[in-house]
């Protein structure tokens, strides 16, 4: 009775967090799409404590009222450009979960082991599901275990360093050990040779010697990753949340959390795809860490960079009719939107014609740039991606780049030679004139000269973004 | 090089091609100008006043023309004029070499060189020589007060003590250079100003000038001005019909209707017809600035002022530029000493007249005894083309077909692959693995599926709360936690109990935070 109840909750739960999913496509169906998430939430958590297998109630109800609160305000007081580092730490949480949950299974595993038949009769809730598995069960069982605290442990140490890289604690520049992917195929190995030792003994050294190998695996591997791919690494570790979500509901015989893994996982994978399809880099080679090989010598940058100042920029402002905004990470380290927006308003305000070209790749989470904007008031209508305005750039007048470089570098096109030859940038050199506003003379992120600060064309606005917009914005009349 | 100003013979032409002023300015070139006695008189230029400019003032044009190298005159020549030319002398003025083939001949045959004012390109640079503007946004803005002049009411509205009097209602149709002046002039007299054209594209400067843009609700490929030289192009019957009826609907209301509607190289169409003169008020007015070629009203009559039986005055003067000759001779002028700028690049008072440059060439009708009419297209675009509409995908339907076929085939072995090799693998497993494992495999790879078919309409846009979402939704690890917390073990309740604990504040986390992502998402 309890188990038919149990299981059409999951039903509805699953049916409520695909159209959760779904409803993701536009900017008003989503706001709906959170309650179908949160009512299929709140109904699988109800259901299963209702359902077998759950005691000590009391305990599960008073963490969740705990967790919740410190979720709550966290999520309460986090800044929009602090989202990269908040959803990275989340996943570690759940990163963390799935090991401690693994070694949960494995534990009962050995308990019951050591039980006599009269007193596996006696159990109740998950440890009587355990206690009747035969053999080849007990054999797959421990497959899943194992891959749930493996995915879950890498989930858990990349996660951590994915944060510490966002937060700024931890350096971002793509950092291996000595001895580079050889380490990682090595750790790979350990944890495939004690796979088979755990499978012969169910020894517990075994999977914690192996929890370890992983820990190291996703510690290296996303030190390894540069801060200008880490929109596919925040990706694709969201989707290794989900996978190790639905190898612990393989292993506890949970349909509803192998689906709603199943579909964490195959969200984050996609996500990660189209950020690679949109930086033009094959998947595997962002995985392992840094670019690809380059062929030879990048093409020589002449000229020099021409900086102006904020009179400069107001002048070809007031004369402008179009405009076209580039922000970058730089403007979310500046915490620039507020002041973008108030930009933004007052040339609306005079009849400009004023838009935003977000790059698929712009900022360090995937839609970031769009989530601040959103945040200061900037209508979405008038946010536009690459691929629906850069035809528009020969017709603007004046283009201004706000902290972006690597999505604005003409030399993705013109130098065959360069590391990011092929991936589609925004040509924001074509519009009749570019300002760039940036901090100093040093590359991006990726380390590349950018050709498009030499341009004819471009003029220089050197400073913090913040700073430099707040400055440009009494001269706008 | 020595100019000479001819005055001009035909009727009611009061504009002259020199002013003191652009002589001055031809003297600085290293010209000569000379001038018929009262060639200015008309536009209030007197004999006087070209002598203090320095101008040599000649009794009549047989002198003139003797000489002078370069004679500038406003009007076409007469025939009798076109022979008078000498070989080797240069005439600049209007000429409409389509429209007066045996002119042509006539000065190819004496050869002598015509620039012709009406055939200067339409490009940025030429835009200080283009007198076919400049005489356009004259008769726009002149268009509207011979309407004021004729209409017997206010253009403005106003409530006064005596009583409220509405605001005129005035629309222009054709919003090319005329219109558009025509729209700037009655807007600032205070009339309520519609404005009609067939080139959707203009519609933004129609507004810019404070007119509203008459929308037709007509699907159909819409002209590209820029494809014809910025001018408009004839329309199908279809929207010809859609575009009367339009007017038929509006013919009511309008107090007073501009015409500007004209086609190069065409008689004028018939825009306002006779049934929509008598759907009007009476007292109305109609100007046709279209006269010269016909009219766009029915009932137009060239250089005539008509009152129609229900009282609609109809306007059809031929010769407003004429009526303003101070203001459009100082203009025609400038563009003329423009002209003659182009054709001195050294400023050494020597005609080079260099037959490379688009503006130049595309003027230039005839040349030493040459028709040099009509010219090879421009080097530049004259006006940058509306933003291309498709990718030009010139491929004849069979390569498409083809194209399409090979794409289905790689597509479709490409999937045959996958679920070959992905089937094989799940027989595989189901070879070894027990039911029960069989049971959640395939409730996985369906969610994985449908995984996949829900994220890929996800707008980048809303990426990251999708991000945020999945986070909050991947805590369902939750019910793993929940299920071990009843366990006998302490050890077990404690790593579920901290399990719970995370992913706790996963789920509160995540959904807040998302809604308030998803909260800021605004229109404008």
């Amino acid at each position: 009775m309890a188990y038919g109840f149990t299981t059409a909750a999951y039903v509805v739960a699953a049916v409520l967090f695909i159209l959760s999913l779904g409803g993701l496509s536009g900017q008003e169906s989503a706001k709906r799409a959170v309650w179908y998430g949160i009512a299929g939430m709140a109904l699988a958590v109800a259901a299963t404590l209702y359902g077998p297998g759950a005691d000590n109630w009391l305990i599960s109800l008073a963490m969740i009222v705990v967790g919740g609160a410190i979720g709550w305000v966290v999520a309460q007081r986090v800044q929009m450009t602090e989202m990269p580092q908040l959803v990275a730490a989340m996943h570690s949480l759940v990163g963390l979960a799935a090991v401690f949950i693994g070694f949960n299974t494995h534990i009962e595993l050995v308990r019951i082991a050591g039980l006599d038949e009269a007193a596996k009769a006696a159990l109740t809730g998950f440890a009587a599901v355990v206690a009747h598995k035969t053999g080849v069960e007990v054999t797959i069982l421990r497959v899943e275990t194992f891959l749930g605290v493996f995915i879950g442990a890498v989930t858990f140490t990349g996660s951590v360093i994915a944060f510490g890289k966002l937060a700024g604690r931890v350096d971002g520049k793509a950092k291996k050990l000595p001895g580079g992917h050889v380490l990682n195929a090595a750790a790979a190995l350990i944890s495939v040779v004690l796979l088979a030792v755990y499978l012969q003994s169910g020894s517990t050294l075994a999977l914690a010697g192996m929890t370890l190998a992983a820990f190291f695996i996703g510690y290296h591997l996303i030190m390894g990753i540069g801060g200008a791919d880490m929109p596919v690494v925040v990706s694709m570790l969201n989707s290794y949340s989900g996978w190790a979500a639905a190898a612990i509901g393989f292993s506890l015989s949970n349909d509803l959390l192998i689906v709603v893994g199943a579909l964490v996982g195959s969200s984050g994978a996609i996500l990660s795809y189209i950020m690679c399809k949109a930086m033009n880099r094959s998947f595997i080679s962002v995985i392992l860490g840094g670019f690809g090989g380059t062929t030879g010598p990048a093409m020589e940058v002449t000229g020099e960079q021409v900086a102006i100042d904020a009179e400069g920029v107001a002048a070809a402002l007031n004369d402008a009719d179009s405009v076209i905004i580039i922000p970058g990470y730089g403007m979310a380290v500046a915490q620039a939107q507020q002041s973008v927006s108030e930009l933004t308003r007052k040339l609306r305000a005079k009849g400009k014609n004023v838009r935003f070209a977000i790059h698929p790749v712009a900022g360090r989470l995937p839609g970031h740039m769009n989530v601040l904007l959103a945040e200061a008031k900037v209508p979405y209508d008038i946010v536009l991606e690459m691929d629906e305005i850069n035809e528009d750039f020969p017709e603007t007048d004046v283009a201004i780049v706000i902290g972006s470089n690597d999505i604005v570098n003409p030399a993705a096109q013109e130098d065959p030679n360069s590391p990011i030859a092929g991936m589609p940038v925004l040509e924001c050199w074509k519009a009749k004139q570019v300002f760039v506003s940036k901090r100093g003379q040093g590359t991006g992120y990726s380390g590349i000269e950018n050709p498009l600060f030499y341009k004819e064309n471009t003029r220089m606005f050197y400073g913090d973004a913040k700073k430099s917009i707040d400055q440009l914005l009494p001269m706008i009349d | 090089m020595k100019i000479g100003a001819l005055a001009e013979v035909f009727p009611g032409e009061t504009r002259v091609a020199l002013t003191p002023d652009s002589a001055g300015q031809l003297a600085k070139l290293g010209h000569v100008s000379v001038i018929q006695s009262g060639a200015g008189a008309k536009a209030g230029f007197s004999d006087a006043a070209y002598a203090a400019a320095g101008v040599e003032v000649l009794p009549d044009a047989a002198a003139v023309i003797a000489a002078a190298d370069v004679l500038v005159k406003v009007r076409g020549p007469e025939m009798a004029e076109a022979q008078a030319l000498r070989s080797g002398q240069t005439l600049i003025s209007f000429f409409w070499p389509a429209q007066n083939p045996e002119l042509l001949e006539a000065v190819k045959a004496r050869g002598a060189t015509v620039v012709a004012m009406d055939m200067v390109p339409r490009i940025s640079r030429a835009q200080k020589m283009d007198a076919l503007s400049s005489m356009a946004n004259l008769a726009g803005y002149r268009a509207v007060i011979e309407a004021a002049n004729n209409f017997p009411r206010f253009f403005t509205g106003q409530v006064t003590a005596a009583g409220k009097v509405p605001p005129a209602k005035v629309l222009i149709v054709g919003a090319g250079v005329a219109g558009l002046a025509a729209i700037g002039a009655s807007v600032s007299l205070g009339a309520i100003t519609y404005a009609f054209d067939v080139r959707p594209e203009v519609a933004e400067q129609i507004n810019s000038m404070g007119a509203e843009f008459v929308y037709l609700d007509f699907a159909e490929a819409a002209q590209d001005g820029a494809a014809t030289g910025g001018y408009a192009a004839p329309s199908s019957p279809e929207f010809r019909e859609a575009q009367l009826k339009k007017f038929r609907e509006l013919a009511p209301d309008m107090d007073i209707v501009i015409t500007t509607a004209l086609i190069p190289g065409r008689p004028a169409p018939k825009l306002w017809l006779e049934d929509m003169v008598a759907a009007m008020k009476p007292g109305s007015v109609i100007v046709d600035l279209a006269a010269e070629r016909g009219g766009n009203c029915d009932l137009t009559v060239p250089d005539q002022k008509i009152v129609t039986a229900n009282g609609v005055t109809i306007v059809g003067y031929t010769d407003f530029p004429s009526r303003m000759a101070a203001q459009a001779s100082t203009l025609y002028a400038n563009n003329i000493r423009h002209m003659l700028t182009d054709l001195t690049p050294k400023k050494d008072g020597v005609i080079d007249h260099n037959m490379e440059d688009d503006v130049i060439r595309g003027a230039t009708v005839a040349k030493d005894g040459d028709v040099t009419w009509p010219p090879p297209p421009p080097k530049i675009a004259a006006i940058a083309a509306q933003k291309p509409k498709e990718k030009a995908r010139e491929l004849t339907a069979e390569e498409k077909r083809a194209a399409e076929v090979a794409a289905f085939k790689a597509q479709t072995r490409s999937q045959v692959t996958l679920l070959a090799v992905g089937g094989a693998l799940m027989l595989l497993a189901g070879l070894y693995a027990p039911a029960s494992f069989m049971s959640h495999f395939i409730v996985f790879v369906l969610a994985v599926f449908v995984g996949f078919q829900v994220i890929w309409n996800v707008s980048h846009s809303l990426h990251t709360p999708l991000m945020a979402v999945t986070n909050a939704i991947s805590s369902i690890i939750i019910l793993g936690a929940l299920m071990q917390i009843g366990s006998g073990s302490v050890l077990v309740v404690v790593l579920a109990a901290l399990s719970v604990f995370m992913a706790g504040i996963n789920i509160f986390g995540g959904f807040m935070v998302t809604r308030r992502m998803l909260a800021m998402f605004q229109k404008s």
